[in-house]
């Protein structure tokens, strides 16, 4: 009994566990159902080989591919009281947060970091659907004031990716407060001359879309972003109606003079090079400089042509 | 006739009672009906005084939303003189769920903004219960721009259930709207006081009540979201709003503990709507003290206490 216990099951155990094919290995598109190598995945940034469907994407996955050769260092953020509302609903939002981070790894809900982008120095922020819908609390604030500071002072463009369900409701007023709080940030870049450039992502809704995510210098979003303040089936029940098809969509909002432009993800970096060297008046990117990919330098002109 | 509200209904007995009682004694002069109706009027004081003092988050929306309360209109009627209403956003249309423009307030000329939510059915529907559709807020940034202009301080007057829900109003950019007349707000180089007289519902108070200093009104409620979204989306049962309102920390004296509050204005015994006078004249007073408080200073020391109002507001929690 004990050879058994003590050797033979953990030896079986060990070899089984090893053999144990990852859970993750496959994804399913959640669009058109398509089963996706994880590898080949991650390599077209979470973009369904299939569909075009653009799936959510972590912000640490989206600085590898933005930044120079995916490098990045992250830019501090200042810790918020915690849960200043003392906000119970069936959970306590403590446990909520703390069962964020397990999941994700991640602190909050916002990751702000510095790098070069096709050689200009930038700081960029990326909102992360996967924590708590990518509310937007102080934390999220915070982030985006200590981005914005950092580009002020390094005299870099400022990059973000907006991905939020809206604001905080565990936060209540506080995290109302971040509209005009992020606001005062967005200001400061502008003040400064620099390009504040915004990629609005699936979703973006909400008090993020009412404050630093529409006031952009210029506004990009990925295909097929949903992108609203009042959310289609709260309008539905308001008007008592069908909605159009595509409505507050990427394209529909392009369409209605909302956006500059909708590029898909494998092309937003070669984009945004282009986009920050012609604002800040360099010349075009030396195409030596590494990058985690080669984009054709034709393709974002072509898209251009189109609208 | 007096609109009671849910929680009020043992008080509209009492009062009904007593106004029935001496209806009947202006019929039949013989009756001595006043020391009867003195008496329940003295027990309808004691449970108006007892239902308001600790109202619940809850019934302070309720009171907040008040059909009897004193709208912005009202407040525009009796505090300013010289009213001259300015109108749409030279793009599309003019929103009627917002008034404003010129106007002298004590002799000082300023300009006047805010979300007017109709008094009857008719105008309810014409301002569309004060939810305002891009237009609005676009208007809105307008009338701000003329103000710095022109150097008048900016006053404004918050009641919105929250920024109207439209397709149209969507494909028009709602948001966009919103995010320029908060930036609106946070650029001017004049003052700007902001009194929350009713319901401060979510992004579409805060594109006007992002201020020098915001007032509230006793019973007035100011939130991220309305508490039944919240119920329905937090505790998946929009009948929870009871809950759901008291978590949410929406009420006055919790926003001033939070630093979003900076004034709170009270009201006379049972709403604003109880004594509508009262609450005009108190609501005057508190701007005139705000106006007062921003007098010699410069355009960019005004600016930079307002933005460094927001920058910092977050960093006091509630007491355990």
């Amino acid at each position: 009994m004990n050879w058994i216990t003590n050797y033979v099951r953990p030896t079986i155990n060990s070899i089984f566990s090893r053999r144990e094919v990852p859970e993750n290995l496959w994804t399913k598109c959640s669009e058109c159902g398509t089963m996706l190598f994880h590898r080949e995945l991650a390599e077209a940034l979470n973009v369904c080989s299939n569909c075009n469907h653009h799936m959510p994407i972590t912000p640490r996955a989206r600085f590898d591919a933005l930044f120079d050769g995916g490098v990045f260092t992250e830019v501090k953020v200042a810790e918020p009281i915690a849960d200043p509302l003392h906000f119970r609903d069936s959970k306590k939002y403590t446990d909520r947060l703390r069962d964020a981070r397990k999941q994700t790894g991640e602190k909050e809900a916002m990751l702000v970091a510095e790098g070069s982008l096709g050689g200009t120095p930038i700081v960029a922020a990326a909102q992360d659907f996967s924590f708590m819908a990518g509310s937007m609390g102080m934390y999220v604030g915070n982030a985006i004031i200590a981005a914005a500071e950092r580009a002020v002072k390094l005299k870099r463009p400022l990059i973000l990716f907006s991905a939020a369900g809206g604001a905080r409701m565990q936060e209540g007023i506080l995290s109302l407060m971040q509209m005009p709080r992020t606001t005062v940030a967005v200001e400061m870049v502008k003040e400064a001359g620099l390009p504040y450039l915004v990629i609005l992502t699936h979703p973006t809704t909400g008090g993020v879309t009412a404050s630093y995510a529409m006031l952009g210098d210029v506004h990009l979003a990925e295909p097929n972003a949903l992108i609203c303040f009042a959310g289609p089936r709260v309008i539905e029940q308001t008007i008592r109606e069908k909605l159009p098809e595509g409505f507050q969509r990427a394209e529909y909002l392009l369409d209605h003079g909302m956006l500059d432009r909708v590029t898909p993800r494998g092309q937003m970096r070669a984009e945004l090079i282009s986009i920050t060297r012609l604002l800040l008046n360099l010349p075009p990117e030396t195409p030596a400089l590494p990058g985690p990919e080669t984009a054709e330098p034709e393709a974002p002109a072509k898209e251009a042509q189109k609208n | 006739m007096t609109h009671y509200l849910e929680f009020e209904k043992s008080l509209a007995e009492i009062e009904g009672k007593a106004e029935e009682l001496r209806a009947m004694a202006r019929d039949n002069s013989e009756m001595d009906v006043e020391k009867e109706a003195s008496a329940l009027d003295k027990k309808a004081a004691d449970l108006l005084n007892s239902l308001y003092s600790g109202l619940s988050a809850w019934r302070k929306c309720q009171v907040a939303r008040h059909p009897d309360r004193p709208h912005c209109k009202d407040y525009i009627d009796a505090l300013f003189t010289d009213y001259t209403p300015l109108a749409g956003d030279r793009n599309f249309a003019d929103d009627h769920a917002v008034m404003g423009g010129l106007a002298r307030f004590k002799g000082r000329a300023v300009v006047v903004i805010g979300q007017e939510k109709g008094s009857d059915t008719k105008t309810r529907i014409e301002r569309n219960f004060g939810m305002a559709r891009p237009e609005g807020y676009r208007k809105a940034i307008r009338l701000m721009a003329l103000a710095d202009r022109f150097g008048l301080p900016v006053v404004t007057l918050v009641d919105t259930p929250g920024a109207y829900p439209g397709k149209g109003a969507e494909e028009r950019g709602q948001s966009e709207a919103i995010a320029r007349s908060t930036e609106k707000c946070l650029q001017l180089r004049v003052p700007v006081v902001s009194v929350i007289i009713g319901e401060g519902g979510s992004g579409g108070a805060v594109a006007f009540a992002t201020a020098n200093q915001v007032a509230m009104l006793e019973h007035s409620i100011y939130s991220v979201i309305t508490p039944e979204g919240c119920a329905s989306i937090l505790w998946k049962d929009a009948n929870r709003m009871v809950e759901a309102a008291e978590a949410l920390r929406l009420t006055a004296q919790h926003l001033k503990e939070l630093g979003v509050c900076d004034r709170i204005i009270p009201e006379p015994l049972g709403g604003a709507h109880r004594d509508p006078q009262a609450t005009l004249r108190a609501v005057g007073k508190a701007i005139e003290e705000m106006l007062a408080d921003h007098d010699g200073k410069s355009g960019d020391t005004i600016r930079a206490e307002r933005r460094r109002k927001y920058l910092n507001i977050g960093s006091q929690g509630l007491a355990a």
